[in-house]
């Protein structure tokens, strides 16, 4: 078993806003080892992006860390000072973001961009950062680097210029590459070219990757592990075969279900889940999201459900779940003490 | 498993275990309000301090320029010969005689100039100028360049070139030497008319100056206008493709046409709040340098003006008319500026 | 960009043609004629002016000929100043409102670029409060108010600084203030909105993201992009500038062509309004013209357009 190389322990993070406390992450836990390929699912709001910027310590004002701990590669996050934070960002964990026409600066040049975080983190000379760039300008699969060193951003595609913010991002050799929904604001083929071209870069750099998504199909191809966030909480967690063959919790279960398939007939409707995403200024004192649960019970209303495992790597937060597995502990001949 | 076995500090009731009801599920979702666009705007405004106080400022001023010289016991062009360089609240030789012999002589609640015509009564005056030009400017702005962002923005194509090309040579005409120019020359011509064309005398109670400011606004200020009403009629324009596109149905495409539709009338009105400082500023500028309304029509500009001469030995003259044109100003600018915040948030720095 | 360039100079020239064509005809509504107006002039500038313009000629030869010699920088005598050409006056006037003016404009993006700054980064804290509240404060005070209150304090109430002329360093003080205020205000709000602009954008996220210190991506980063709105104002601040003086300089006796202007216009001194009109209409569309190319050579994002 490789390296653990992120741990985190019931993280609670608010935004103190003019209107209130937004409560966006719930106590949050996950852990993801070298190398991995962990996937976080969830609709926007849930939470997912917060989690992944508050690893290099990126939560943007009036956002704060409230509770739990966050540990990466050796640092303790949360007690770091904002210098510390900045030599690790760009460094040992890098993130590119969802919008690859929005996420350069527009008066620099592709070059500058890309030799400036080089130059940030190394001891590397102006030449030998040029030609670092031109490297991995070739190694995104960007043709004719030398030109589009000297380029501006305006002048590139979508898609070359995500290359360029991957390019970016695995300058200094990170341990782990975060991905906020990468492929997002781009055409559907060039998704498919994005995510290869991460895979590949995995296979050749070993860095772990956090992928974040709304969309199933591409954890689907990419991921080792998937945690599903609904309203600031992991509901489920498990590894990509347990997740879509066995999935446990009724939101799982739902997006699941709501992916148009390929061999539906014609008039199948699509099934939505039902009900509205929560408020989360004043989130229910119970599960999330037992307004919108078919299952829903009285407790679920009133209880956040506890964590309950199906298997080593496989968990979910559901008093359905929960009440089974009690069940099934009872039968099996635990006395109660 | 051990982590499923259940612990007894956990007080669990077997009864909660039961379904919920639906009505048990819909207790917990509060959905908040969804407010109509112009209740959501007036409840921001009224929320702004700053803007309400410049209301009020506004509505007392205009009190103050509109009723303040039909109460007023002495008129603006009235000299009331002895009372000369009075300061405020002193009497001439003469007044003090009046009251003597018993009659009641209202004070010269700002003294007199040099004229000896009263400064507040010329106060209030040239406030009732000042907005009276802000105001009517601003109308002849809104309606010009309405119609003529409209109907370039509506027609597209060739018409909206040409009429955006216009608009653009008339934004680069350098608009205070062509006001002064006209100001300058413009009397003579309207002179004539109001001489020899029966029906327009009251070009002579109004004075050339100030007709030679509204026909310059009229012919060069209404273009910032006229871009703006043409953005948003594009903008609409577009949304209907949009619309269609999608096949969203009748009732959707509906309330998108209203709510940008209104969204537009939310950027006139702040538009055109504030253009009415931005017309008194150059109003007032032109009366200073001797454009503005003609004598004995006191403007706050001619009346600062005319008060320089005297800045050591009644500051006040000076003092009154800046004030109080800077202070029209800043509660329009205010009042516009809460408006823009009220209503088009998405502008708020 | 060339293509822009030759397009905005074409459309600058046929404005001035226009402007100098207006100014010749309103001129003529004048009766008597702009050169005969009113009082008239000596007899020897009446006979210097009828061999020039050929007053008993036709209307458009004397326009040809006005403009022609416009062209040249000539704008005939001056009928109130005897003995004085209108170009020689605008030529001795220029230099010195120039030079307040140039000051002043340098002062104001000095002063102004920095507190919108400010104002944005501490954004809700007092220090932003207090520059709005200045800056709105700024914008609404006409720049002959703000003149005459400086000089009754400065100069009447306190006697730190002198009334009239230009003849020190002291001289300049109250005219370059009173003139700079108003930029400065509307440099400042437009700074703020335009920082606070570029402070939410993606890539400022990028650059923290990178590990940039707060210093550099601000300076490098935020900076270019933001100040690029207040470029644009250049063109009207010169304008407002250029309006400014005629104020200030009539306030505090500054024999600059603003002065001059006022009073040719106050006297009725046709060709010299009609001389200094054009100068100055040649000089701000030229200016606008400058800071349009400047502009999109500076953007990238333009250049190639």
């Amino acid at each position: 078993m490789s390296e653990l190389l992120l741990d985190i322990k019931g993280e609670r993070l608010s935004f103190f806003t003019s209107v209130g406390e937004v409560k966006a992450l719930n106590d949050v836990s996950l852990q993801l080892r070298e190398g991995e390929v962990l996937g976080i699912v969830g609709e926007s709001g849930s939470g997912k992006s917060v989690t992944a910027y508050s690893i290099m310590g990126l939560t943007s004002y009036p956002g704060r860390l409230i509770g739990g701990s966050i540990w990466f590669n050796g640092h303790q996050i949360e007690s770091m000072s904002e210098q510390e934070l900045r030599k690790m960002r760009g460094n040992e964990v890098s993130i590119i973001f969802q919008d690859p026409m929005t996420s350069l600066n527009p008066v620099f040049s592709i070059g500058n961009q890309i030799m400036e975080v080089i130059l940030l983190h190394t001891n590397k000379s102006k030449q030998e950062a040029y030609d670092r760039a031109k490297n991995l300008l070739e190694l995104v699969g960007i043709n004719e680097p030398e030109k589009r060193l000297h380029q501006y951003p305006h002048e590139l595609s979508g898609g070359m210029r995500q290359r360029v913010m991957i390019a970016i991002a695995l300058a200094c050799e990170p341990k782990l590459l975060i991905a906020d929904e990468p492929t997002t604001a781009l055409d559907m083929t060039i998704q498919a070219q994005i995510l290869e071209l991460i895979m590949e870069l995995r296979r050749k750099l070993g860095m772990s990757i956090i992928m974040i998504t709304h969309d199933l199909g591409i954890v689907a191809n990419m991921c080792e592990k998937i945690a599903v966030m609904y309203a600031g909480k992991i509901v489920e967690y498990g590894t990509v075969d347990e997740l879509f063959y066995q999935p446990a919790h009724e939101y799982t279960k739902g997006l699941l279900l709501s992916i148009p398939k390929l061999n539906a007939t014609v008039h199948e409707p699509l099934i939505p889940i039902e009900g509205t995403p929560v408020d989360m200024l004043n989130p229910p004192a119970g599960c999330p999201f037992a307004p919108r649960c078919a299952s829903c019970m009285k407790i679920c209303l009133k209880e956040m459900p506890p964590c309950t495992y199906l298997s080593e790597t496989h968990y979910t937060a559901c008093w359905l779940r929960q009440s089974e597995a009690w069940q099934l502990s009872l039968a099996e001949g635990g006395d109660a003490k | 498993m051990d982590n499923n076995l259940p612990s007894f500090h956990l007080k669990v009731d077997p009864a909660d275990f039961q379904p919920a009801t639906q009505e048990e599920k819909e207790s917990l979702i509060v959905m908040r309000e969804s407010v109509n666009f112009w209740h959501d705007g007036m409840r921001r405004l009224r929320k702004n301090n700053i803007a309400m106080v410049s209301l009020v400022v506004i509505v007392l001023v205009s009190i103050f320029a509109f009723l303040g010289p039909q109460i007023y016991p002495y008129s603006y062009e009235q000299q009331n010969r002895g009372s000369e360089n009075l300061a405020p609240f002193e009497y001439s030789q003469d007044e003090i005689a009046l009251q003597n012999s018993g009659e009641k002589v209202f004070p010269h609640l700002m003294g007199t100039d040099s004229l000896a015509r009263d400064t507040m009564v010329r106060l209030m005056m040239g406030s009732r100028i000042s907005l009276l030009v802000g105001i009517i400017a601003s109308a002849i702005i809104l309606l010009i360049g309405s119609f003529y962002g409209a109907i370039s923005g509506y027609f597209g194509g060739t018409v909206d070139n040409v009429m955006m090309r216009l608009v653009d040579i008339i934004y680069s005409v350098p608009d205070i030497l062509i006001i002064i120019l006209l100001s300058v020359t413009l009397k003579y011509p309207l002179n004539a008319l109001a001489e020899s064309v029966i029906g327009f005398g009251w070009i002579k109670v109004i004075g050339v100056p100030l007709i030679s400011i509204f026909i310059v606004f009229a012919l060069l200020y209404w273009v910032g206008m006229a871009r703006i009403v043409r953005s948003q009629i594009l903008m609409l324009k577009e949304q209907e493709y949009v619309t269609a596109a999608r096949a969203l149905g009748a009732s959707s495409a509906r309330i998108i046409k209203k709510h940008l539709l209104t969204n537009c009338i939310g950027t006139l009105i702040v538009t055109t709040t504030l253009q009415i400082p931005a017309a008194i500023f150059t109003e007032s500028f032109l009366s200073f340098i001797g454009l503005g309304v003609s004598a004995p029509m006191p403007s706050l500009g001619s009346m600062a003006s005319q008060a320089i001469g005297g800045i050591t030995t009644y500051p006040y003259r000076l003092l009154a008319p800046a004030i109080m044109i800077s202070i029209i100003i800043l509660s329009f600018n205010l009042l516009g500026d809460g408006l823009r915040d009220a209503f088009d948030p998405k502008l708020k720095n | 960009m060339g293509k822009y360039a030759i397009k905005r100079i074409f459309s600058a020239i046929v404005t001035l043609f226009l402007i100098a064509t207006i100014t010749f005809f309103l001129m003529k509504l004048v009766p008597g004629g702009p050169f005969l107006a009113e009082k008239a002039p000596s007899a020897a500038v009446t006979a210097a002016l009828e061999a020039k313009y050929g007053l008993d000629k036709p209307l458009n030869e004397q326009f040809f000929t006005y403009m022609a010699d416009a062209m040249k920088g000539d704008f005939g005598p001056s009928i109130k100043q005897r003995g004085r050409n209108v170009a020689d006056i605008i030529a001795k006037g220029f230099p010195v409102s120039a030079k307040i003016g140039g000051i002043s404009i340098l002062i104001s993006m000095l002063i102004g670029i920095p507190l919108g700054c400010i104002a944005a980064l501490w954004r809700g804290k007092s220090v932003d409060n207090t520059i709005i509240v200045f800056a709105t404060f700024g914008i609404s005070v006409p720049s002959f108010v703000v003149a005459t209150i400086l000089m009754m304090i400065f100069s009447t109430q306190l006697g730190w600084l002198p009334t009239y002329g230009l003849s020190s360093g002291l001289h300049y003080i109250m005219p370059v203030a009173a003139l700079s205020f108003y930029p400065i205000a509307y440099i400042s709000r437009l700074m703020r909105s335009s920082m606070l602009d570029v402070l939410g954008q993606d890539y400022m996220r990028t650059a923290k993201a990178k590990g940039l210190s707060g210093f550099v991506t601000l300076f490098k980063h935020a900076l270019r992009n933001a100040v690029l709105p207040v470029v644009t104002f250049l063109g009207p601040m010169l304008a407002y500038t250029l309006t400014g003086s005629f104020v200030v300089e009539r306030i505090f006796t500054v024999p600059g062509i603003g002065n001059e202007f006022v009073s040719s216009i106050i006297n009725r001194d046709y060709p010299m309004i009609m001389g200094t009109t054009i100068f100055l209409a040649t000089l701000l569309i030229t200016m606008n013209v400058i800071v349009d190319i400047a502009y999109k050579v500076i953007d990238p994002r333009i250049k190639l357009n």
